[in-house]
């Protein structure tokens, strides 16, 4: 048992584990993330329910903290930078962004062209 | 059936919409396949406890975490739906047969019945053999291929698996315990809204699909990870043999695609559950949206069918032309050019819904371009054959039928890509013969292919090469005798799902393509004797060196089936055909000096009593019971944590337990320098 605790010491599976990946947070960073979504989720929330700004102005700030929601998740829980050490999620995230891009700006293409066709809304 | 999908009560506070009348006591079709499963079933139970073979189940497989049991388990599944699913198709193919009259209740089926059959179908041969062979592929083939221990999270892929098991299971209880979806296996509303499919068929549907595709969302994130993170020392990127590539393309994909899914289920079980609009008229929902969004998952789909089929086919060309594969670079910027443009094409389901020329042109386009990278791949494996030493094994026959076959239907897949020829064929049977052209044609073969090529890795003995090449046979000719006649009914204006029709012009053309099924039928009895007859002569068929194909990839340096922990020794790697290049240079099979203690991840219980829960939950929901949906998901959770607070999760194999297993190896393929190391070590004893 004791060889076995001095192997682990020795980085036995280090021929399994590369080194790198995400750094993990401090509380700090987790306690602001957390009160920074609440308060992007809570924006939301009231716009929509009293109904304080007009329809198009309240779809765009519900556009503008669901986006922001997911850079704070990103960099506050998921600990996203740009260092050396972090190229695979960097490189993750920017082809993520490019695909999530085509899907979001295809579907609103494609649904705004069937809403003008079908006279959706007219 | 009829009288059961009226049944909406109001939910009982304890069983829920749950009552015997549920259960199709009366059904002619059903309740023999009831009693049968029933009897099988208790005739399995009562064998396992007679051999006293539950607690080595128990410990050696139902909760294993090796990714090579994991990945025999996905297939055994899938082969028992795919019986399943081909037995819908036959019932279909009946159907159509029978059913030429201008009225309801023509042939043999009632059309609610009918309905959930191509349902059924549908789904099961997708979400439960394909994406299950897939999986259970790379499972047995990539860690060995980059020379890893496992995968990177070994517990996930347990849970991984046994979730994907709940997801089956929910669409066999559906059977025999109310009713599945009618709506076909992508359930667009508002078909498939509670206004119109009020009972627990779409909700079944919803939970099999919802559950068993976490377990395909982790599954992609495991084996994303263990590629990039956990090659053997010395492999690059472009080392990496072309099943490895392709499997890390299509779990991008599965990373990518399957939220989507998640998210455009949920919004669904939302209209159902709670009243919400997003895809009905009513305040402002749009069921274009769910069609959209479903798509958007959808089209990729395909491509996480197809990719690893790709892969297979390149590594069964390299090893039987014995010849370096011709292109790789070409092949793997194709893969990823693939992986790119399926997010570009979606649309291309949905031409006539109306979005207009710019936007269908677009997409049009985008499609004829993806073809452009596929094309590429099948020069790749034709100038691989070229001037080698072709050898015309079971697994090449599947390659050399995938290449004619696939082709056909790649052509047809273009033809569909130009909207002004879609509007005619959209939603007629030239589409199900097209898909079904790309699917069986390309990924099935594909899949039994590479279950043909790895079987022995995976088992240590072979397939029986006359039987596989028999069934390869009998499934090329039944598939072009099924479905070249729907190719022929889509141009005379068949459209697909109907469970009866009024033009006896269809009727003789209905009955060859129900003939080429059953030949399909003969191919999969052929292959399921040949799993017999392989099994009940394996002494005679034993692979003791483990590269019973004289192969070139990394896996064929470990013995078959490979040792649990696969490498004695981490492998250093020199060249994108490793075990080639060491036998060419009389360096495979070396004996090391002297082994090491191997690091390797306990069994766990967690991964199926977590499932365990998540059926309970699902079966719950599916019949709004709500305490035991409750139930289920707290037990979902206090797994989790009380396995989280274990301690004991790993431990080291010791040099005693190497030095034998790697032994009885190196006796078969290296005899001499094992003496060698043996001598050298009783001297130094003595």
């Amino acid at each position: 048992m004791e060889a076995q605790q001095n192997n682990l010491a020795d980085g036995q599976h280090s021929d399994t584990h590369s080194p790198g990946g995400a750094a993990h947070g401090s509380v700090k960073e987790y306690v602001l993330g957390l009160i920074i979504s609440i308060v992007l989720t809570a924006i939301a929330f009231y716009v929509v329910m009293f109904e304080v700004v007009s329809p198009a102005l309240t779809l765009a700030v519900i556009l503008v903290t669901a986006v922001a929601q997911i850079l704070v998740q990103l960099v506050f829980f998921l600990h996203m930078n740009t260092s050396s050490e972090q190229i695979w999620n960097t490189t993750s995230a920017a082809f993520i962004i490019i695909i999530v891009g085509i899907l979001i700006v295809g579907s609103i293409w494609i649904m705004s062209h069937l809403n003008h066709n079908m006279m959706i809304g007219h | 059936m009829s009288s059961k999908a009226n049944i909406v009560t109001e939910p009982d506070i304890i069983f829920g919409k749950l009552t015997w009348d549920v259960i199709p006591f009366t059904d002619p079709v059903i309740l023999p396949v009831m009693l049968a499963c029933l009897l099988g079933g208790i005739g399995l139970f009562a064998f396992i406890t007679k051999m006293g073979k539950w607690g080595y189940l128990w410990r050696e497989w139902l909760t294993s975490v090796d990714h090579k049991r994991i990945g025999i388990m996905y297939m055994i599944v899938a082969v028992v739906m795919l019986v399943r699913g081909f037995s819908d198709a036959l019932m279909m193919r009946a159907q159509q047969a029978l059913a030429t009259a201008d009225e309801v209740g023509a042939g043999y089926l009632p059309p609610e019945h009918y309905d959930q059959i191509f349902t059924a179908h549908g789904t099961i041969m997708i979400f439960f053999v394909a994406m299950p062979l897939v999986i259970g592929l790379m499972n047995i083939v990539v860690p060995l291929q980059i020379g890893a221990r496992d995968v990177a999270f070994p517990f996930l892929n347990s849970l991984s698996f046994w979730l994907f098991v709940v997801g089956a299971l929910l669409v066999n209880i559906s059977l025999f315990v109310g009713e599945f979806a009618a709506t076909g296996w992508l359930a667009y509303p508002p078909l498939s809204g509670i206004e119109y499919s009020p009972w627990v068929g779409v909700d079944y549907w919803l939970w099999a699909l919802q559950i068993s595709g976490i377990g395909t969302l982790l599954t992609g994130v495991n084996f994303f990870v263990t590629i990039l993170k956990m090659r053997a020392p010395g492999m690059r990127l472009m080392q990496m043999p072309v099943f490895t590539w392709t499997a890390l393309c299509t779990n991008v994909l599965i990373v990518i695609s399957f939220p989507i899914l998640t998210v455009t289920l949920t919004l669904l079980t939302l209209d159902r559950y709670v009243g919400t609009h997003f895809f009905t008229n009513d305040l402002g929902g749009n069921q274009m949206m769910y069609v959209n969004l479903i798509w958007a998952w959808g089209h990729p789909e395909v491509y996480i069918l197809i990719l690893p089929a790709f892969g297979v086919f390149s590594e069964v060309t390299a090893t039987f032309s014995r010849k370096r594969l011709f292109g790789y670079t070409s092949l793997v910027w194709a893969t990823m050019a693939i992986m790119i443009l399926s997010f570009v094409v979606w649309l291309h389901h949905f031409f006539t819904m109306g979005s207009g020329a710019s936007v269908n042109a677009f997409f049009g386009i985008a499609t004829m371009i993806i073809s452009v990278p596929t094309g590429v791949k099948i020069f790749n494996w034709l100038f691989t054959m070229y001037k080698g030493r072709v050898e015309f094994s079971a697994s090449m026959w599947w390659t050399l039928s995938f290449l004619f076959t696939f082709t056909i239907g790649g052509m047809t897949g273009v033809m569909l890509a130009i909207p002004a020829a879609d509007f005619v064929l959209h939603n007629s049977l030239f589409l199900i013969a097209h898909f079904h052209n790309v699917i069986i044609g390309g990924a099935v073969f594909g899949y039994f292919a590479g279950f043909t090529y790895w079987f022995p890795k995976a088992t240590g003995f072979m397939l029986d090469e006359k039987l596989g090449k028999l069934s390869c046979a009998l499934w090329t000719v039944g598939f072009f005798v099924a479905f070249m006649p729907l190719y022929i009914l889509g141009f005379n204006g068949m459209t697909r799902r109907l469970n009866y029709y009024d033009n006896p012009e269809w009727t003789m053309l209905l009955w060859v393509a129900a003939f080429g099924a059953l030949i399909v039928l003969a191919g999969i009895v052929t292959q399921l004797y040949m799993g017999y007859v392989s099994i009940r002569d394996r002494d005679q068929n034993r692979d003791l060196t483990g590269d019973p194909w004289n192969a070139r990839t990394l896996e064929w340096a470990t013995s078959s089936p490979p040792p649990f922990y696969n490498f004695a020794k981490t492998p250093v790697i020199h060249d994108r055909d490793e075990h080639q290049y060491n036998k060419d240079r009389n360096t495979a099979y070396a004996v090391p000096e002297s082994y090491e203690p191997i690091h390797m991840p306990r069994n766990t219980w967690c991964g199926i009593v977590m499932s365990g829960f998540a059926l309970i939950m699902g079966f719950a929901m599916v019949w709004h019971i709500w305490w035991l949906a409750a139930f289920g998901f707290i037990g979902i959770f206090a797994s989790v944590i009380i396995y989280s607070f274990e301690r004991d999760k790993d431990y080291y194999v010791q040099v005693d337990e190497i030095e034998a297993l790697e032994a009885a190896h190196l006796v078969h393929v290296n005899p001499q320098g094992l003496r060698a190391m043996q001598d050298k070590k009783s001297n130094l004893e003595a």
